[in-house]
């Protein structure tokens, strides 16, 4: 049995001893353990180092409110900084290693930095290392950058996986103490659905290590029948080692621990799981969190908090120390005094800093030395603590003790209530902040509601549980009365000592004194958000849990305020720290984003096509033949292929959106800067699409396959934008037209087949019965044909300039189809193209693509001022019409050509003028797209340039200097093949 | 933020896109100056403001949601088409 | 008083009960040349450019709560100037060469650290815009490298290289750029304004303005009217707001940012990385928190808080870019309220009503831009003219279609 490890008692398992080890010692606790309770019961009091001073430190709390007791947690990439060893199951091989010391724990040379921390106050970095200026990157700031820091990362991708779960319910109760564990019993009862969240592995809160009875009962025999009566509800349902951590609008967020108190996480289980909970009510049930004294050495190993105390002896069954003095300024800290005497171990003294106790509080501690109206001074010791000055009546007196437990309150654990921006209130009788105002469905019981004794908990649990059954409609039952053992919380104002030696602390990791918030005050940071930030009071891992309220009362009384005229504490998500990982959930590595694959995804894959992201989507980019040495030749073959033969390639992303109803044509009319009313049923045409603030939103072709059946493509990025554009249009300004409308871009697999034999390709592929002959199927035509099982949508559009279709089919033939058309086409030399060749044909075409419609561009820029109608209004007209918007200066499209053959051309490169300075003055505009072009055998560019149009036959500069490219470039013609348009008819 | 669709019931926001305040409307009369007023400023208000929110993911229709901007409460939700938009 | 290690020293040995406050409290007079409304970065700058560079000391910054309360406490500290447009990019470079001085001007360690910023690439495209972006820079005489995915993963090894959905191929790199220590930049400003004989009026909130005819003379406060012969407004988050009470109309609406700090860490990220394919960017401070933040929640907002989905949608992109950062843990959270204009770029201008001045519109760009704001703010309100580096960022630049916008979203201020 460990050294500190009592005989009988605890809710430990003293049959199963569970090895572990602490910066490699290995030592043995039991099962029940937490790793706090396995160090305590295995005498270890030096547990860490602070933040700033390295002081030594040892637990202070039992619970997740722990601000020094932070470790390493694994080996490898499994390694988990700052975890608190409160919150740590004991588990076989737990490994666990002292953060922020170096070289060893008991050892750490940057402790010297104490002697000087004089220098050190706060703020003390805002005022120095600024000369010489140079040395601040390179000296002073990695010099602050090492010493600060807590645990360190592994840097290497976190091996586990996150999930993400939603619940909903009609009471949510947060904490399984007795007023969570009342609420949920009464809710329950009716049938109404029930979330109960307990952050610990076992329910009951404080039952588990107070001596107080209810219905009789010892405290962990009726949380076990509780327990028992609530797995026999379907509607009930408990998650253990779920913290809640943030109340957001309408919604609950917490984290459940999944694995992380195992030794062997089970294949495909994830470490931990982000819920989300919505429910009707909320019964906040956190229970109190108690207050440290500030005075001299407040910080060293062996102080404790009194209730901390007591569940280490009473829950643990181990011993925090074995001459022990109890501070208190509250009636709590006398039974710890008891907890002791009944362990065998009475206390060395009772200092209290009260004179008026209860006879019946009094009692508690039985005959052991007790200092009405005293205090605690100095705290004495090294790495551990080895006596304790009181002050009072007697004068001075050291007492040698080798733990101190300490109580200066309870802090109601109310954050949640403030997460919204409701703030509490100040209870003088309680001497601790309360709620007040509250978010609409949440309610709080028993000691988060500052009403800390068990008989009121379980009464208030017991109401509001029945009311929110009641509010579920349940039937309404009278609350359950459960009988509790009798006790007292009374609390007087004890919150800092001053005139001891040793630094007092307010903040504990961070490191702040007395002193730092006495010294801000000075230098005028009196508001408590000043403060804050300039001390960083408040700001550790435990956010503020231990630190804020002292730190409140001592800016109190060092500016003459009270505690609620200086401030409040108002929370902000998450209460207590998440891991980061579990906000992702399995949204990382691949998996971050959703992705979409097209119909002929799996046929690609077969001919060894390179794929390349297109938003959600992954197009084939080209498609590699044996023996070619890089892409360039890949892509100038499928060019060739198109140009000279047949080429297919799947555009299936593009958006698709189907339009029903006569009010087509008017709707499309106001949509469009063109007109699409004229069109008539089988033809294309294509459409140019404006923001209402007059720049280019989209482009795309409609085609009117019926008298009343249209369908509308989009660009692939923006299908989503279009498709919400187009309902907005409808729904918010031209209710009155009759138009239906519906997303189909997944509904359909479409391929352009493009190239002199595409005509020929589709007859094979369709037979003899479709006339796809010029005069029954002509440029623009669009119609729909038999084939095979289903029907086959034809356009004749031309992305590459050269005679070609789209055919569609619905999604779930559209590998049928690719196959069938690669046989089809098969002694015609079909060559499937990728994104790749679509891009160079594009930029032969002159044809405008996401680089050039960026949201930067209107029409005229484009060189499509044309297309914007005279005789019609539609969105973004007027808007487009503005003067600056009209200018020839703006930079408008244009094609480019370097004068030297054989030179690449790199988009993104900036024009300037022959001869012009290469400064911002100068700049004319910027090349969007470049390519090779197989046809004209050299690399050839479009781009935006100022007075574009005017300027054919110029040479300018394109200036790359980030890639170190400087080309002289001639203006041409945006179209480089076929400026005529022929070949869309051969 | 939970917003009570009228036609899918209460669903999460993530559920929906944002346009922003629902009072402006679209001139009609080909007044530039009215226009660029519409497309640009706006009201902001600190308090209740109708806005305009879009089912994307879920019933696509375009609703008129009631929401304090100062404290994100929601007083309700109803289609756009009773809101009376302008042609 | 002049801070120093000898000043450090010399408190020290005093057992530090001699320092004084770092600025005046002060109560408001009845009248000033300028008053300034927002004890914010923007305002506490303007009040001390005014006074260092155009010798205007009876100036007033009224702050309706306590100085630094607002952005420029709220953000995640990066500084650059990798902007696009030209007529963003001299205002940030401004701010960027005054961040490079400002600690020796201001004589307080604001811990202006250079530590690179990175934007990522994924595709082609992205690449191209950014040669764009970084030619834009290098003509306007500003450092910026193109990084390829090798020369990415010297810098940063541990980023996800291998197992991403958008592959990282390469970077925009501002080794100019880094981070800023947020509060003390407030907190210098308003040592150095203080010292130079500015009034800093704290707890005095502006409920109305003094017009005589059409002209603004001073402002209604809870603290009783104060005239002044210029008012300039610097309320980034309450714009709409205060204009509302001359009569004004914003291209604004207020938006939610939220910002986030993990755990306390030993070093890990040397520098500033902004992932591409998702909105995410992180940093770490010196106190070893990981500092990060991603899109605006996306509804208009006065709450100073946002909401899970966003928290969620942050650290998605969080862990697509770097899954080292999973078993870290998120300690704070919070949220600060932003003028989202409707091109995604600030206003610096007159207003309509003489003797209004404005400041506002600056969206995500707020902190970086804090002394090039201030500068060019306070040249606006001396002379009545607008600074050469802010002569594009004009209130009737949406009227009349000269909007920056370097996202090209469009009127959709949240989109930007």
């Amino acid at each position: 049995m460990s050294v500190n490890r009592l005989a009988t008692g605890g809710l430990v398992d003293r049959q199963t001893p569970i090895g572990f080890s602490f910066d490699g010692r290995p030592l043995t606790g039991l099962a029940g353990d937490t790793l706090a309770s396995a160090l305590v019961a295995n005498g270890i009091g030096l547990v860490g180092r602070s933040f700033k001073y390295h002081r030594p430190r040892g637990i202070v709390s039992a619970g997740p409110e722990e601000p020094n007791a932070l470790v390493e947690k694994g080996r490898g990439a499994y390694r988990e900084p700052n975890t608190r060893a409160t919150t740590i199951e004991l588990y076989p091989g737990l490994d666990v290693a002292s953060q922020n010391r170096w070289p060893s724990l008991r050892f750490d040379v940057q402790a010297i930095g104490q002697l000087a921390s004089p220098l050190l106050g706060a703020g003390f970095y805002y005022k120095t290392f600024m000369w010489p200026a140079a040395l601040w990157e390179r000296l002073y700031e990695p010099a602050i950058r090492h010493a600060a820091g807590l645990g360190r990362l592994s840097g290497a991708p976190d091996p586990d996986t996150y999930e993400k779960a939603y619940a909903f319910c009609d009471l949510l109760v947060i904490g399984a103490g007795p007023a969570g564990l009342a609420a949920a019993l009464t809710a329950g009862r009716t049938g109404a659905r029930v979330i109960l969240l307990e952050q610990d592995f076992a329910l009951g809160g404080r039952l588990l290590s107070d001596t107080v009875e209810i219905d009789g009962m010892p405290g962990p025999v009726w949380v076990r029948e509780a327990e028992a009566e609530l797995a026999t509800f379907d509607n009930v349902r408990i998650l253990t080692r779920t913290a809640a951590f943030g109340l957001y609008d309408g919604e609950i967020g917490a984290v459940e621990r999944l694995t992380d108190h195992l030794a062997v996480t089970p294949a495909g289980m994830p470490r931990q799981r982000l819920w989300t909970l919505v429910a009707v009510q909320t019964v906040l049930a956190a229970g109190a969190i108690e207050r440290p004294i500030v005075f001299g050495g407040n910080d060293r190993p062996g102080i404790m908090l009194a209730a901390a105390m007591r569940t280490y002896l009473q829950r643990f069954a181990a011993l925090p120390g074995r001459r022990v003095a109890v501070f208190t300024a509250t009636d709590d800290g006398w039974r710890t005094a008891e907890a002791f005497a009944s362990a065998g171990v009475p206390v060395a003294a009772v200092i209290d800093a009260r004179r008026d106790i209860a006879a019946s509080v009094r009692a508690l501690a039985g005959d052991v030395p007790v200092f009405l109206g005293a205090r605690v001074l100095d705290a004495i010791g090294g790495q551990s603590l080895s006596a304790i000055e009181v002050i009072g009546d007697h004068g001075r007196r050291r007492i040698a003790v080798d733990g101190l437990a300490v109580s200066g309150g309870f802090n109601p654990d109310i954050a949640m209530t403030t997460h919204l921006g409701h703030k509490p209130r100040w209870s003088d009788a309680s001497l601790a902040f309360v709620p007040d105002a509250m978010p609409a469905n949440l309610a709080v019981a028993g000691a988060a509601a500052g009403r800390f004794t068990l008989a009121e908990a379980l009464a208030d649990g017991a109401r509001l549980g029945a009311a929110a059954a009641g509010a579920a409609g349940k039937p309404v039952v009278a609350a359950p009365a459960w009988r509790a053992s009798d006790e007292t919380f009374a609390v007087g104002p004890l919150f800092h000592v001053e005139g001891g030696r040793g630094k007092a602390f307010v903040d504990l990791q961070n490191d702040v004194t007395d002193k730092d918030v006495a010294q801000s005050v000075r230098e005028g940071f009196v508001s408590v958000e000043h403060l804050k930030r300039y001390t960083t009071l408040g700001m550790a891992t435990d956010q503020g849990r231990t630190s804020s309220v002292n730190g409140l009362a001592i800016l109190a009384r060092l500016t003459g305020r009270t505690i609620p005229e200086t401030g409040s504490t108002r929370a902000r998500p998450p209460h207590g720290p998440v891991a980061i990982g579990a906000f992702a959930g399995l949204h990382t590595g691949t998996h971050f984003k959703p992705t979409r694959l097209t119909a002929s995804h799996g046929w690609a894959k077969e001919q060894g096509a390179v794929f390349v992201e297109t938003g959600q989507w992954l197009r084939a980019q080209w498609f590699p033949r044996a023996g070619e040495r890089d892409w360039l030749e890949s892509v100038t073959r499928e060019v060739d292929a198109v140009r000279s033969g047949v080429g297919i390639c799947d555009v299936s992303t593009l958006g698709k959106i189907a339009l029903s109803g006569p009010d087509v044509g008017a709707f499309l009319d106001r949509v469009y800067c063109n007109t699409f009313s004229t069109l008539p049923v089988g033809k294309a045409r294509y459409g140019l699409m404006l923001r209402e603030d007059g720049f280019v939103m989209d482009d795309g072709t409609t085609a009117r396959l019926g008298e009343d059946d249209y369908v509308l493509s989009t660009t692939t990025v923006n299908a989503g934008k279009v498709m919400q554009h187009l309902a907005f249009c409808h729904q918010v300004l031209w209710p009155d037209l009759d138009v239906q409308m519906v997303s189909v871009t997944e509904q359909w697999a479409q391929f352009a087949v493009a190239g002199p034999r595409s005509r020929a390709l589709l007859q094979q592929l369709f037979g003899p019965a479709a006339d796809l002959s010029d005069a029954a199927f002509p440029y623009l035509a669009c119609g729909t044909f038999p084939l095979g099982a289903t029907m086959a949508r034809l356009f004749r559009i031309s992305f590459s300039g050269e005679r070609a279709y789209e055919i569609a089919v619905p999604a779930g033939y559209g590998d049928a189809l690719i196959r069938a058309l690669m046989v089809a086409g098969r002694d015609l030399g079909v060559t499937p193209y990728g994104t790749e060749a679509l891009a160079v044909m594009r930029i032969e075409k002159g044809h405008v693509a996401g680089a050039e419609l960026n949201g930067q561009t209107v029409a005229r820029d484009l060189g499509l001022g044309r297309m914007m109608s005279r005789k019609k209004d539609y969105v973004g007209r007027l808007m487009a019409e503005r003067e600056a918007l009209n200018d020839p200066s703006r930079p408008t499209l244009v094609g480019l050509q370097p004068t030297v053959p054989g030179v690449r051309l790199r988009a993104g490169a900036h024009f300037l003028s022959l001869g012009a300075p290469a400064t911002a003055a100068s700049d004319e505009g910027y090349m969007t797209a470049t390519a090779f072009s197989p046809a004209l055998g050299h690399w050839i560019g479009l781009g935006l340039l100022a007075r574009g149009p005017e300027r054919i036959g110029e040479q300018i500069r394109a200036y790359d200097p980030i890639r170190g490219g400087d080309v002289v470039v001639e203006v041409v013609n945006p179209v480089f093949i076929d400026p005529e348009g022929t070949r869309v008819h051969g | 933020m939970r917003i009570p669709c009228p036609y899918c019931g209460p669903r999460d926001s993530s559920e929906f896109a944002y346009h922003g305040d629902a009072a402006p409307r679209r001139p009609a009369d080909g007044d530039a100056a009215a226009m660029a007023t519409y497309v640009y400023l706006r009201d902001n208000p600190a308090g209740p403001m109708e806005e305009l929110w879009y089912h994307a993911y879920g019933c696509r229709s375009w609703l008129v949601v009631c929401r304090d901007t100062r404290d994100h409460t929601i007083t309700g939700a109803k289609p756009v088409a009773t809101h009376g938009a302008t042609a | 008083m002049r801070y120093s290690l000898l000043s450090l020293v010399s408190h020290a040995l005093g057992g530090n009960r001699d320092w004084k406050p770092a600025w005046r409290d002060a109560t408001p007079q009845p009248s000033y040349d300028v008053i300034v409304i927002g004890g914010g970065g923007h305002g506490l700058s303007t009040a001390y450019y005014l006074a260092r560079d155009y010798g205007i000391a009876n100036v007033a910054v009224l702050e309706r709560g306590w100085i630094g309360g607002g952005n420029v406490g709220r953000n995640t500290t990066i500084v650059r100037s990798n902007y696009l447009l030209p007529g963003n990019i001299p205002l940030y470079e401004l701010s960027m060469q005054l961040w490079e001085g400002l600690e020796q001007d201001i004589n307080y360690n604001a811990m202006v650290s250079q530590r690179g910023v990175l934007n990522l690439y994924h595709s082609d495209g992205q690449r191209d815009a950014y040669a764009r972006r970084g030619n834009a820079m290098r003509l306007h005489g500003i450092d910026a490298e193109l990084l390829d995915k090798e020369g990415v993963r010297r810098l940063y090894p541990f980023l996800n290289f291998d197992q991403a959905r958008f592959p990282i191929q390469g970077g925009l790199l501002q080794r100019r750029g880094g981070t800023v220590r947020h509060d003390a930049v407030a907190w210098g400003y308003a040592r150095a304004a203080s010292d130079r004989g500015v009034d800093i009026v704290q707890n005095c909130a502006v409920t109305g303005f003094l017009r005589e005819g059409g002209r603004i003379t001073g402002v209604e406060t809870n603290r009783g009217a104060i005239r002044a012969k210029k008012v300039a407004m610097a309320v980034a988050g309450s714009s709409s707001e205060v204009a509302a009470m001359a009569g004004l109309r914003l291209p604004i609406e207020s938006h939610v940012l939220q910002a986030f700090v993990s755990e306390g860490l030993k070093p890990i990220i040397p520098g500033v990385i902004t992932f591409g394919a998702g909105h995410f960017y992180i940093s770490q401070s010196d106190k070893g928190g990981l500092v990060f933040g991603g899109d605006i929640d996306g509804y208009n907002s006065y709450a100073q808080r946002g909401n899970l989905p966003v928290v969620e949608d942050v650290c998605e992109g969080g862990m697509a870019l770097m899954p080292a950062i999973g078993r870290a843990r998120l300690l704070r959270s919070w949220g600060g309220v932003v003028d989202m204009s409707m091109d995604g770029s600030p206003i610096i201008d007159r207003t309509p009503m003489d003797g209004l001045y404005l400041n506002a519109g600056w969206c995500y760009g707020g902190f970086k831009a804090t002394p090039g704001s201030g500068t060019v703010f306070a040249h606006l309100i001396a002379r009545d003219e607008p600074h050469p580096a802010a002569t594009a960022l004009t209130l009737d630049r949406f009227a009349q279609g000269r909007v920056i916008d370097e996202k090209g979203q469009g009127a959709q201020p949240n989109l930007h």
